[in-house]
């Protein structure tokens, strides 16, 4: 019989596979930041560098022509995003359906669906941007096709899981009564994964106007084309001007999608 | 031509794992009959309740429910006639949460034929969106309409389940431990509820219960399941609290 005094260890013994794992990343992680981590050399160094060019960034650019010309840009920035997510949003909801688990109406090849929801997502945005650009030529319409696939892969994964998680009692209770597989999407998973298919819309317009605000850099439209521009021409003051722009707008695009998810809630 | 509202003998289940739920069940239900199944916890009743209406499939044994044979052979087709005819309640009630009574009613509609647009009041015929509103003033609902689903009681919820069944305006209907989730006073409003719409509609009603009062009050007939088989198949009137205690008792 055990001895009641006997307390436990405080900490569980560690097997040596585990052991010897945590070894392992240590070290791989000890390697990494002599390799890759700024040494204090390089602070020191980078430092005043760094105050020079925000120094020569001030002040901002804030001539009228200029101005107007940044607006133009950003306007096309968000359209940009709101169209791209738009078309992803309609796109993801049956490649969704298509790829959840126990609702899909594609048996195994849902795992098809699936694989590509994970390509969509796991290949960078600027990756496909540049492919896009190669194939539909410079400018916002490359753009636009970008944020498409970047929101399948970002809402195709998640309205799946809104999808796979909705209650199955009221699903079960139309099945019974002989509805379809369609049938029992919109009458009873829909509704049920509506807060959540929502915010995750919202996530994604939020993330589209982020990435639309650097696809320009690669020749995709909106008003990243425009930063490149500044900075290749050594025209900082403009570029503070449209950096300052560009973080404003993304707060302000945070502050709206908060209160909505807030409101859904 | 059969005049039974079920037909089943020989009927067989069996769970994965090769263990037997029942064998050898046979039932006639005559049209109007009010029948209660009862069993203790894991005796077959709503395995048994759900292979007569073809949601589980047989192992065994023949069953005819409303003129459809849904046995081992049955085709998708068949089972989508057969459950166009039938109302079904389970144990919860199984409303979505987020939308109002009114379009979960209407959702009884979604089974039959043109149904695709059922699956919310806003467009749904004018005459069923009457017929859902028709169901809940049966069941004494109809100033809940427009509630959300989630705003209502467990036995207001388990009535507006009914409704959504009486909708479909059902020969047969079905109720797997309607009161099982309730309070004493809501279960028994239920299953008055029950009992007196298929008194009034002449639906023939299959209810299970593992409440004895519930079955002496509201059946007219009593199927006692114990052991994976038939204890006794009686009219309610020649059964004693003390029989339904051996059903209940090893």
């Amino acid at each position: 019989m055990r001895d009641a005094t006997l307390l436990p260890t405080r900490i569980t013994r560690l097997s040596p596979v585990t052991f010897a794992l945590l070894v392992g990343a240590g070290a791989l992680l000890i390697v990494s930041f002599q390799q890759v981590a700024p040494s204090p050399a390089q602070l020191a160094q980078g430092g005043p560098r760094m105050a020079e060019l925000v120094a020569r960034m001030l002040p901002p650019n804030l001539e009228a022509s200029f101005l107007q010309r940044v607006f133009w840009r950003m306007i096309e920035t968000f359209q940009i995003a709101m169209v791209g997510t738009a078309i992803g949003v309609i796109v993801s909801l049956p490649v969704a359906w298509l790829s959840a688990k126990r609702i899909s109406p594609a048996g195994l090849s849902r795992h098809v669906f699936k694989m590509m929801v994970s390509l969509f997502r796991t290949v960078p945005d600027l990756v496909w941007a540049l492919i896009f650009v190669a194939s539909v030529g410079l400018g916002a319409v490359a753009g636009t096709m970008t944020i498409v696939v970047d929101t399948i892969g970002f809402c195709g994964r998640f309205f799946a899981e809104a999808m796979e998680d909705a209650d199955r009692k009221p699903q079960e209770a139309l099945f019974a009564i002989g509805a379809s597989r369609f049938q029992v999407l919109c009458g009873a998973v829909l509704p049920d994964a509506m807060p959540s298919l929502i915010n995750t819309t919202l996530f994604a317009l939020e993330k589209s106007v982020r990435s639309s605000v650097v696809l320009g850099l690669v020749g995709a439209g909106g008003i990243g084309q425009e930063l490149k521009v500044a900075f290749d021409l050594f025209q900082y003051k403009n570029a503070s001007t449209i950096i300052l722009v560009i973080f404003g707008i993304v707060l302000v695009m945070e502050f709206v999608t908060d209160r909505l998810r807030t409101r859904v809630q | 031509m059969t005049s039974e509202i079920i037909r089943a003998c020989g009927l067989t289940k069996r769970y994965s794992d090769g263990k037997t739920v029942f064998s050898g069940i046979g039932l006639d239900v005559l049209p109007g009959q009010r029948v209660a199944l009862i069993g203790s916890n894991g005796a077959g009743k709503s395995t048994l309740l759900k292979c007569l209406i073809g949601l589980l499939p047989l192992d065994g044994g023949e069953v005819t429910t409303l003129g459809e044979n849904i046995g081992a052979s049955a085709s998708p087709r068949q089972l989508q006639r057969l459950r166009r005819r039938i109302g079904v309640v389970f144990q919860h009630h199984g409303l979505v949460a987020r939308q109002s009574v009114l379009t979960n009613v209407v959702h009884g509609k979604l089974g039959l034929a043109g149904g695709w647009h059922a699956w919310h009041q806003s467009i749904a015929r004018q005459e069923w969106r009457r017929d859902a509103q028709a169901a809940l003033a049966q069941v004494g609902l109809d100033h809940k309409a427009e509630a959300r689903a989630d705003e209502l009681s467990g036995g207001q919820a388990q009535r507006v389940a009914i409704a959504r069944a009486l909708v479909r305006k059902p020969q047969l209907l079905i109720a797997d431990e309607p009161a099982a989730s309730l309070d004493p006073a809501s279960g028994r409003d239920v299953m008055a509820l029950f009992s007196q719409l298929s008194r009034d509609s002449g639906i023939t009603l299959i209810c299970t219960t593992h409440d004895m009062d519930h079955a002496l009050e509201y059946s007219d007939r009593i199927i006692a399941l114990k052991s994976g088989s038939v204890f006794f198949d009686q009219p309610t009137g020649n059964v004693t609290r003390r029989h339904l205690q051996e059903v209940f008792h090893a």
